[in-house]
């Protein structure tokens, strides 16, 4: 176990070394494939009528005036150990883990994501707890009444589910909901959880609910066939002939065995919405990570790109290597 | 009649009901494609300390046969879908089991009459240590503490032969071997002491020598436990180890039905001729070619009509025209020995005698 | 594996054989650790020694994990051997790659014990009994349709079933379509990995009667590889025992079936169930007492020294600790008939 833990985080660590080198390659490399001179790229981050001085400055401070290879070191020795930038008028102590600093809006990039992470953090957890709860709850139903009125009823509001988009399903429901009968906040108000936790609550339903919908809706569909599956099994017949109660058939033994897979593919959305869940952060205007990451883009915020693309990557590579170790736990047959 | 309700060994001679009385049994599954008649009114009966083989190919309805009378089916609701149509009578201890709730079936199952299935590593929750289904199966029938049930589970791993029973409780399915999971799976069942036992191919998924290892402790613990055992199996090696009676079944219809002694010296079925033939037999001199049956066991949508085995039989022409209209009944034609078939006794045992036996 | 050993069968595969193996191998690597270091290995096949003649069916019987499938597979080419020598008709093919050997492929084939998984559903029977043909870039005199449905009409299907899929036949039909696709190329060799196992018992004469005709009307000569005791006596000229990698004992059939002479032979002919309820209750059967082995098979991953069966043998002594016993005919035996014991059962 602990051999495998330890190989796979030096995996984790070339996973991200490559996502970086990927990341740098298309947003520093490419455009100059393209045509771009690193004059012209650096044109965007001064004034109007901007000075070869100027110019010259900002090319310097993105690195665009070193070989690639040397900017790719720069960047990876720089997230160990630290650095100083300069502004032109003052220098910034940048301590690591350092990702480098945002000459768009003149803030580390670090920082950014950390203090946008609550944000992002509030919106999966209480839609990861959602869409689990509901979509094993009524994939277990609909398998366990296979056929009946419950369960086409239920693979219907799945299909629904599946083919509605958040940008769709999110003005759906703040109309009435939000604007029409104010019974929730209406989008675009956001509270931190320590400030006031039930204006909070009230805040995060409906970018929540049009997050779970859809991936409980998935779930229901997983849960669903891993049950039928596992009803099929041989081992729930045993359990069936040594007497138990049908309850304690469908639970103990059948659930336990069609949740394991369930849990590590959520494993892996989960990382993914904590990566930024864009869609809900931007229909909502929340400012997450997945706001984050739009923004920067728009702005061509080249350090704040590369942050928020390894972060994203951590998440998701830790992720999976805990689901592995989750899975090695709950199925005593895999040995890591 | 008696016969029939009886089972050929079972007689016992007072007007009392048979420890296992089961008659006219039927099970159906309405599918897309039809009712599919997977047991088609079958009835035997059997007494606690007495073994009956069911033995049939695929499609027979012997695994049916089994799981119906554990309950193990989904009933139809009453409009007749979404299940098994059972009718018929199963009498279980005096208690019919057809008409039974199915949570009085529920609790019967595992502590009166348990199964033994084939495939031990399947039929084993992967997840749950040996010992916790062992406990689990003997806590739901008997009001105890974990500590008493785990007691009672190393008791049987140690009766059915697993070495130091007091560690591998702990150990999961997987890491047993084939043999000693099957010993686990007969531990499991044996628990709550059932007095019938059920066992589906137990030896089929085994290599030969774990399964002669198998057949030895099933038949020391039948004596022990005196239960009524029901050895459903396509292996007849296998049945003419522990059966007392057989019963041969073919398209969900049992077609012969005697002794053991009688099934094996005087079949009168040309399916048993059939089945008997098809087996190479280590105890015998090589035969030139093994005498197999024509043709592919049917489909229980589509069961012939008249006798089920008439396509395959080679003596359809002896039956006046009546092999594929009309189905045969299954009548006695000596005391115990029941066979389905248009031919006359007469004429059967001739047969037998003249141009079967020595091909055997 | 001694020098002499390896003459001794080199002078017999240069007279009469068909294929000859010798010191065959087979070891899967285990690997371990932070840096996948192979730290040991699956011995599944570790050193036997077999020939085939012509025309003839060699049985090869043993139980779960003994590595009898492994041996068919290698013997096929179907996976390469991790050491040993394998002659076919006087020609070394130990170490042809996969390419040098497509040529001789037609002449070695393999039918598998479950046809449900082995024929691809997508493909009609006229494709998979045909693919050989394609594969090898073959056309025969008649054409591939002809050809396929002469080879179906060989083996019991109609030739009307060329365009129908495997899923509309019944697990007999499907082996007999497996069997036609290995008949294809007119092979020398079949090696057959239980194909017999998987089917009804009153099926399961119909395929092994359809072996025995094709090897008459045919030439064929087989590996017939099963666990069934019964069937391998009922179709072999010659029946080979293994027991965890190695071949313990290897005789023409009515000796080895008459007269086994290995302590693990007697265990596995005592312990098949004989279909008469008379005999169950006497205490000696075919003449034999009844042998129970107690335990399971020890791991092939580090078997025991010496003898491999000493754990389990009531007859062990402490040679069979220090000294494995070579496959040998010993003196009271009969010829072709070989037993690697240190103490074989005489009667």
């Amino acid at each position: 176990m602990l051999t495998f833990i330890v190989r796979r985080l030096f995996a984790v660590v070339g996973l991200l070394l490559v996502v970086a080198l990927v990341t740098m390659v298309i947003f520093y490399e490419m455009p100059q494939w393209g045509g771009q001179t690193p004059a012209t790229m650096a044109v965007q981050y001064v004034g109007k009528q901007p000075s070869p001085a100027a110019i010259q400055g900002v090319i310097h401070r993105f690195g665009f005036d070193r070989s690639f290879p040397v900017q790719y070191i720069d960047y990876i020795r720089t997230i160990v150990t630290g650095t100083t930038f300069s502004d032109g008028t003052q220098d910034i102590a940048c301590h690591a883990p350092c990702l480098g600093y945002s000459f768009r809006n003149y803030q580390q990039v670090w920082p950014t994501i950390l203090s946008d992470l609550p944000v992002t953090l509030s919106i999966a957890v209480g839609a990861g707890v959602l869409w689990l709860f509901f979509g094993v709850a009524s994939g277990l139903a609909s398998a366990v009444r296979k056929g009946s009125l419950l369960d086409r009823a239920s693979m219907v509001t799945a299909l629904l589910g599946i083919s509605l988009p958040v940008y769709f399903l999110a003005p759906l429901l703040s109309l009435p909901l939000a604007y029409r009968w104010s019974i929730l906040p209406a989008p675009g108000s956001y509270v931190g959880i320590l400030s006031d936790p039930g204006q909070w609550f009230l805040d995060m339903i409906l970018p929540w609910t049009c997050l779970a919908f859809g991936l409980a809706a998935l779930y229901t569909r997983l849960t669903r066939a891993g049950m039928l599956d596992v009803l099929s099994e041989d081992f729930v017949r045993t359990a069936r002939a040594k007497g138990l109660s049908e309850r304690r058939v469908i639970f103990k033994h059948a659930l336990r065995a069609a949740l394991t897979p369930i849990i590590t593919i959520f494993g892996m959305d989960f990382a993914t919405v904590l990566g930024g869940a864009v869609l809900v952060e931007i229909t909502f205007s929340m400012k997450g990570i997945g706001f984050l990451a739009i923004t920067s883009i728009q702005n061509g915020d080249f350090p704040m790109m590369m942050g928020v693309t390894l972060f994203a990557a951590a998440f998701i590579v830790l992720a999976n290597l805990l689901v592995d170790v989750l899975y090695a736990v709950a199925d005593p047959r895999v040995r890591l | 009649m008696t016969a029939d309700r009886r089972g050929p060994t079972s007689a016992n001679g007072s007007g009392e009901r048979p420890f296992l009385d089961v008659s006219d049994l039927r099970v159906q599954f309405p599918t897309d494609d039809g009712v599919v008649k997977s047991v088609d009114g079958i009835s035997f009966a059997l007494e606690r300390g007495k073994t009956l083989g069911i033995v049939g190919e695929s499609g027979s309805g012997k695994s049916v046969t089994s799981l119906s009378l554990l309950g193990l089916h989904r009933r139809a609701d009453r409009k007749g879908r979404g299940g098994a149509r059972i009718s018929g009578e199963i009498w279980l201890d005096g208690q019919d089991l057809v008409t039974a709730s199915p949570e009085e079936v529920r609790r019967l199952r595992g502590e009166k009459m348990a199964m033994i299935f084939q495939d031990p590593l399947s039929a084993m929750h992967p997840f749950y240590t040996v010992g916790a289904q062992i406990i689990e199966a003997y806590r739901v029938h008997n009001k105890v503490s974990k500590s008493v049930a785990r007691k009672r589970a190393i008791e049987l791993l140690e009766l059915v032969g697993i070495p130091q029973p007091n560690t591998r409780v702990d150990d999961f399915p997987h890491q047993f071997s084939g043999g000693m999971r099957q010993r686990a799976m007969i531990a499991m069942a044996l628990v709550c002491n059932p007095r019938l036992l059920i066992a589906d191919e137990p030896t089929t998924a085994l290599d030969v020598t774990v399964q002669a290892q198998i057949l030895d402790l099933m038949r020391d613990l039948q004596r022990e436990f005196d239960s009524a055992l029901i050895l459903i199996t396509h292996d007849l090696g296998v049945v003419a180890e522990l059966a007392d009676d057989i019963m041969v079944m073919y398209g969900g219809k049992a077609v012969e039905y005697g002794t053991a002694e009688t099934v094996f010296r005087q079949p009168e079925h040309p399916y048993t001729w059939g089945l008997l033939g098809s087996m190479p037999r280590i105890d015998r001199e090589v035969q030139e070619r093994l005498s197999p049956i024509r043709g592919n066991p049917p489909s229980l949508i589509n069961v012939p009509s008249g006798c089920a085995f008439h396509p395959r039989c080679p003596y359809t022409a002896e039956t006046g025209g009546r092999s594929d209209t009309e189905i045969p009944l299954l009548a006695a034609t000596s005391p115990g020995h029941l066979v389905r078939c248009h031919l006359g006794p007469a004429r059967r045992q001739e047969i037998f005698a003249e141009q079967i036996r020595e091909t055997l | 594996m001694s020098a002499e050993t390896i003459r001794e069968n080199q002078a017999v595969a240069d007279t009469e054989a068909l294929l000859t193996v010798t010191g065959l191998q087979k070891h899967f690597p285990i690997r371990r650790g932070l840096l996948q270091r192979t730290v040991g290995a699956v011995k599944a096949v570790d050193g036997i020694d077999l020939s085939i003649k012509p025309g003839e069916t060699l049985g090869l019987v043993g139980e779960s994990g003994c590595g009898k499938s492994t041996a068919g597979r290698v013997l096929t080419k179907l996976q390469e051997p991790t050491g040993g020598q394998m002659v076919f008709e006087g020609r070394d093919i130990t170490s042809l790659s996969q390419g040098a050997f497509r040529p001789l492929r037609s002449d070695i084939q393999m039918v598998f014990q479950d046809p449900q998984s082995s024929l691809n559903p997508r493909h009609t029977v006229g494709t998979i009994v045909g693919a050989p043909f394609r594969i090898q870039d073959l056309n025969p005199p008649q054409g591939v349709k002809r050809a396929v449905q002469d080879l179906l009409e060989l083996v019991g299907l109609s030739p009307e079933h060329y365009n129908r899929y495997p899923h509309e036949f019944s697990g007999g039909q499907r082996q007999r379509i497996g069997i036609a696709r290995a008949l294809a190329l007119k092979p020398k060799l079949i090696v057959a990995d239980e194909p017999v196992s998987a089917l009804d018992v009153s099926i399961q004469a119909q395929v092994v009667n359809l072996f025995e005709d094709l090897q008459a009307e045919l030439g064929l000569a087989y590996v017939f590889i099963a666990h069934d005791l019964s069937v391998v006596r009922h179709i072999s000229d010659r029946v080979a025992v293994m027991y965890l990698g190695k071949i313990v004992e290897i005789a023409p059939r009515d000796d080895l079936y008459g007269r086994p002479l290995h302590p693990y032979t007697n265990a596995l002919m005592s312990a098949v169930p004989i279909p008469d309820p008379g005999r169950r209750n006497v205490e000696s059967r075919m003449g034999r007492e009844r042998i129970r082995l107690t335990g399971d098979v020890p791991s092939p991953i580090d078997p025991p020294s010496g003898c491999r069966f000493r754990t389990r043998c009531w007859k062990a002594q402490d040679i069979c600790t220090t000294q494995e016993p070579p496959l040998l005919r010993i003196a009271t035996a009969g010829p072709g008939h070989q037993v690697a014991c240190h103490f074989p059962v005489e009667r």
